[in-house]
């Protein structure tokens, strides 16, 4: 299945500024994991150690949330469109930002 | 030869039946569905009038009672402030076809007098009409609409980027109250956006600026200032005296604090955060909807956040989602439309783009989830790193 992927602003280093990415798989597991070959990293911003949706991060195909639907389980068709919409603080501060590790290390 | 005032009033009470206060207070009670109306003048009604009935003036009384009872055989009490232009008024409706009328005997000062209900409407001064007339004129708002926005009492919490055009705009609808709360002072890069502020009030506690600003633009509503920083052992004392909380802060801890005095307290949330380009708007107001944590259950962890280097907003854009906060929170005091409530809109400047994506209620919420006994706030640490010790 090709589907779109939104990258949220704080995310978009990881993109190459790209606010959108295609990918290709079955479920929203295989789309962010075609998503993390295009842009590698961002799947852990997304993810937790075992692969679950971080607390502080929801997506969303097209506009329901996964979590209410079959979670990362969730099939796709082509054509549909998966968001990563994080917890935004406000101008200060986003989740997901690039993290101290990441700009020290 | 024509009839003198005395001997019309007598042929009309040939014709026109009456009955007392009590008869009628005793119909009302009775479960009976009267249409009362008050023909008196506008002046007359501001006194007070019966519970539960309708103004129209002698003058206008044929021409409105049809939009107001279509059907000839409603059951309709006319009344007056003595009982002599409400007979006159009866005479009118029946000769349009209406057949159960009658005129209350002694009309409003009676009813008084016997001890029986009045209400005082609320009204709009002539000011407030004039000040508020492209209001009044909306069907959704109306003076009935406007009254509320007067008696709404409103808490903006943040005076920056969001709160700054949300008040301005609440004011200027005539919010009768609003509370301003943040902590901060006015600093000179806080001028791209909050536009409360101003070069001379550079150094001036944010609230204090607010309301100077707000007062200027609408001296008849009540500005309270709150300069503070919100906590758990203040944001309850905050929060109780307000009917809607606006969000317009810039952090988590306080995010996380608003969402749950608004869940333990049952006040709507209105939501609104930004992050350079983008920005998304929402109502938390469970049980109708979720509440912030019912999406993001826990704020990211220090690891994972941020450093305020990163920060940065595109100037317009708060203005663009602190007056979405503002349209929310009108539609709540109005009750008009459809809120929020369960619906995210999120904006993307860069592509000129809004989305609405669908927000569920979590059951298993630990704040506002089934049967959820309220967990306690919790005082997260801002956790925002120091620009300093970031490595570049």
């Amino acid at each position: 299945m090709a589907v779109t992927v939104k990258i949220p602003t704080p995310l978009r280093p990881l993109s190459r500024g790209k606010d959108s990415v295609q990918v290709a798989g079955a479920t929203a597991r295989e789309a962010l994991e075609g998503l993390e070959r295009e842009c590698p990293g961002i799947r852990a911003r997304v993810c937790d150690e075992k692969g679950e949706m971080r607390r502080f991060v929801n997506l969303f195909l097209n506009d329901e949330e996964v979590r209410h639907l079959q979670g990362l389980d969730t099939p796709l068709k082509d054509g549909d469109i998966l968001s990563i919409v994080p917890a935004i603080a406000g101008g200060m501060e986003a989740g997901l930002a690039e993290s101290r590790r990441g700009r020290n290390g | 030869m024509a009839p003198t005032i005395k001997e019309l009033m007598s042929q009309i009470r040939e014709r026109v039946q009456e009955a007392t206060p009590a008869e009628v207070q005793a119909r009302a009670q009775g479960g009976e569905k009267l249409v009362l109306i008050d023909v008196r003048e506008k002046d007359e009604v501001e006194q007070g009038l019966l519970p539960e009935a309708t103004h129209i003036p002698r003058g206008f009384l044929e021409l409105r009672i049809e939009a107001l009872a279509p059907d000839r055989k409603t059951p309709i009490v006319a009344y007056c402030a003595s009982g002599n232009r409400s007979l006159l008024a009866a005479e009118g409706l029946q000769r349009l076809g209406y057949e159960n009328v009658v005129s209350m005997a002694g009309g409003f000062n009676r009813w008084r007098s016997e001890g029986n209900p009045v209400v005082v409407p609320q009204r709009l001064s002539e000011a407030d009409r004039r000040r508020y007339s492209r209001h009044l004129m909306i069907p959704e708002v109306g003076d009935a609409g406007q009254i509320k926005l007067l008696q709404a009492k409103v808490l903006l919490v943040g005076a920056g980027g969001l709160g700054c055009p949300a008040a301005y705009y609440l004011a200027a609808a005539g919010v009768g109250t609003l509370g301003v709360l943040d902590f901060d002072k006015v600093d000179e890069s806080n001028l791209q956006r909050q536009i409360l502020h101003s070069v001379d009030r550079v150094g001036t506690p944010k609230t204090e600026s607010a309301r100077r600003t707000l007062l200027a633009l609408n001296p008849g509503i009540n500005v309270i200032p709150i300069e503070a920083r919100l906590s758990s052992a203040n944001v309850e004392t905050i929060f109780k005296d307000f009917d809607i909380i606006l969000d317009g802060s810039d952090n988590f801890p306080t995010r996380y604090l608003v969402n749950d005095a608004c869940v333990l307290l049952h006040k709507p949330n209105v939501h609104g955060s930004v992050y350079r380009f983008e920005g998304q708007v929402t109502v938390f107001h469970p049980p109708a909807g979720p509440c912030y944590r019912c999406l993001y259950p826990e704020p990211p962890p220090a690891e994972l956040a941020p450093s305020c280097a990163d920060a940065g907003v595109l100037g317009v854009l708060p203005g663009v989602v602190g007056l979405l906060e503002a349209v929310e929170t009108v539609k709540l005091i109005l009750g008009a439309g459809d809120s929020l409530v369960g619906r995210l809109i999120h904006y993307d400047a860069l592509k000129a783009e809004f989305r609405t994506l669908k927000l569920r209620r979590d059951p298993k919420c630990r704040y506002c989830g089934d049967g959820a006994k309220f967990p306690g706030f919790v005082d997260y640490e801002q956790f925002c790193a120091d620009p300093a010790s970031v490595a570049h």
